[in-house]
């Protein structure tokens, strides 16, 4: 019997050259990432235990972007304290400040993840990497500190649910209508503890970004990770970016599944996730209308240049509705100069957005952005939990970019053809 | 490992965000983190929980955000052990990390009523509802896990084993 890429990154990554789902077994890994929050609270959990060396830290990949630029005191003493750490231990990879942006898009963009890697990060959106064809899987702050130890960690192989999908893309439907979709029609622990395999014509047709965008999202169904073959064009998306060698596995033709479910996309529309669940989800036309006070465009999951190109191509020449907020924030500063070099950021300045800085602050509710009792979000981040933007009567309504910035101009839940 | 305590019932997808909000996460104290846990749900819960209480939840626990600051909140309240219908994967992970049992039973939320004494045993893997007079049995966590748990979480144990 085959294997599937999951299985084999794990292998190649393992002592066996072969293994099942279920077994448990040791790995190697390649790339550790960690943030102000993660990586903070592993260091004062290694303190504990008299701070063992740090036998990995060519592997470690620390970014400052959860509570930057520092929100308080508190914060700015955390990054103070990662800054003196990463120089202690002699971490090469330390970003922060205009070098930073949101860890997941950074980390693709410097071409720091190559196909048939092994990732742990200490923050749950590390599936993201998937779509770039490596094993990439969320851990907490002490699995984090003992994989910067010793290098390796322990996990069960998952089960794989292939998901395949065909037919053609409506207009204005991308990554982010799919996975919601997907979400919506497996739930929130439809792939709990196992991988998620995104498969068929219709993921070949994406972009990386786009597929980035599902990966990202496949933590919200429950899964381990989310993944998908790499091809010709990720090997477009890497060139001059990537320094090391790249394994472009695919899963065998008899390898063995959980489960297997197609999807056909022709009947897809845009997509929302309404409050308080990503698997709470409906089409757009069914939730039009619903007033909103805050319009956002970032985060890990849609604050790449596309996601900032289809907003300006609805916002150009249009203002924010007067009774909204319309917050955009580029996700690497990279992508912030890429779109005032494109003049995006003209576009969202003249339709009164406030542009903000490169963080993950609005999405999880840390700081930027935070909203009042009774208000309402429709946000392009992937999270909308009882109170996770602000107050917990607050609700967080999930979309596309396109879906963001049409409803921004009407101040209300609105489907992008109604715009253009 | 034997745990005695008093049952808290939760449903089903308890998210991590709920447990602890994204703004506490600047703190590692888990007593600070235990005042602001579930805070959404009902202002200083944690003032209501003894010592050795039992939390009882539904399906996916812990699910959405890898931050060690939920476990962390829930043992600094004084929870003895979390049993669920099913966990969130890496939440299950940062339970045991950090010494707190995670216990999975089906229809969990059906043997319980809020109130109710439970005593469960890791080393045997039984769960008593002693005031309905109920026995219900969960497989035994290998002998690895109950070392970390004795220990007090995964890097007490490896210094341990120095």
């Amino acid at each position: 019997m085959g294997m599937t890429i999951t299985q084999k990154i794990l292998a190649a990554h393992s002592d066996n050259p072969k293994v099942n789902s279920g077994d448990i077994i040791s790995i190697n890994i390649d790339v550790i990432l960690g943030n102000d929050i993660s990586a903070f609270l592993a260091i004062k959990e290694l303190e504990k235990i008299g701070k063992p060396k740090i036998q990995a830290a060519n592997k470690i990949i620390l970014v400052l972007d959860h509570f930057t630029p520092n929100k308080d005191v508190t914060t700015a003493e955390q990054c103070r304290i990662l800054r003196e750490f990463a120089q202690e231990v002699g971490i090469n990879y330390f970003f922060e400040g205009g070098r930073a942006g949101i860890e997941h898009a950074l980390l693709p963009e410097e071409g720091l993840v190559v196909p048939g890697d092994l990732v742990i990060g200490g923050d749950s959106h590390t599936c993201t990497y998937g779509a770039l064809g490596a094993f990439a899987m969320g851990v907490g702050s002490t699995d984090l500190a003992a994989a910067m130890v010793l290098g390796k960690t322990w996990l069960k192989v998952p089960e794989t649910i292939l998901i395949e999908y065909k037919g053609n893309l409506g207009e204005w439907v991308g990554g982010k209508d799919l996975i919601l979709y997907t979400i919506g029609k497996i739930g929130t622990d439809g792939a709990l503890g196992k991988t998620i395999e995104f498969r068929g014509p219709v993921i070949q047709s994406l972009d990386v970004e786009n597929r980035l965008t599902m990966t990202n999202m496949a933590i919200e169904a429950g899964a381990v990770n989310g993944i998908i073959e790499p091809d010709n064009v990720t090997r477009d998306f890497l060139i001059n970016r990537v320094r090391r060698e790249a394994i472009y596995y695919k899963s065998d033709t008899d390898a063995i599944y959980e489960s297997k479910l197609e999807i056909n996309v022709s009947s897809i529309s845009p997509q929302v996730a309404l409050p308080f669940s990503p698997g709470n989800v409906a089409s757009v036309k069914e939730v039009e209308g619903t007033k909103i006070d805050q319009v956002f465009i970032g985060s890990c999951t849609n604050g790449r240049i596309g996601d900032l190109r289809v907003a300006a191509k609805i916002l150009k020449g249009r203002r924010a509705h007067s009774g909204i907020r319309l917050l955009i924030s580029p996700a690497t500063p990279k992508i912030y100069r890429q779109a005032l070099e494109e003049g995006l950021l003209k576009i969202f300045s003249e339709a009164e957005a406030v542009i903000l800085p490169p963080s993950c602050g609005v999405c999880f509710g840390g700081h930027l952005g935070i909203l009042a009792k009774g208000e309402v979000c429709l946000s392009t981040t992937n999270r909308n939990f009882l109170a996770r933007m602000g107050h917990p009567e607050s609700k967080v309504y999930l979309a596309s970019p396109a879906v963001a910035a049409a409803s921004a101009i009407r101040g209300q839940i609105t489907h992008p053809s109604s715009i253009i | 490992m034997i745990f005695r305590g008093k049952v808290w019932r939760l449903g089903d997808n308890i998210d991590t965000d709920l447990i602890i909000s994204g703004k506490y996460l600047s703190s590692t104290d888990p007593h600070f983190l235990a005042e602001h846990c579930f805070e959404a749900l009902e202002k200083e819960w944690c003032k209501k929980i003894s010592a050795g209480d039992i939390l009882v939840a539904g399906k996916n626990f812990g699910c959405g955000s890898s931050r060690e600051h939920a476990p962390l909140a829930i043992k600094g309240a004084g929870i003895s052990c979390i049993i669920a219908e099913s966990f969130g994967a890496i939440f299950f992970r940062n339970a045991i990390n950090l010494g707190l049992p995670v216990i999975e039973l089906a229809a969990a939320t059906t043997r319980f009523k809020e109130g109710d004494i439970a005593e469960v045993s890791l080393v045997d893997g039984k769960i008593k509802n002693i005031t309905q007079d109920k026995i219900y049995d969960f497989i035994p966590m290998p002998s690895i896990v109950l070392e970390i748990l004795k220990a007090g979480g995964l890097l007490q144990f490896i210094s341990k084993e120095k």
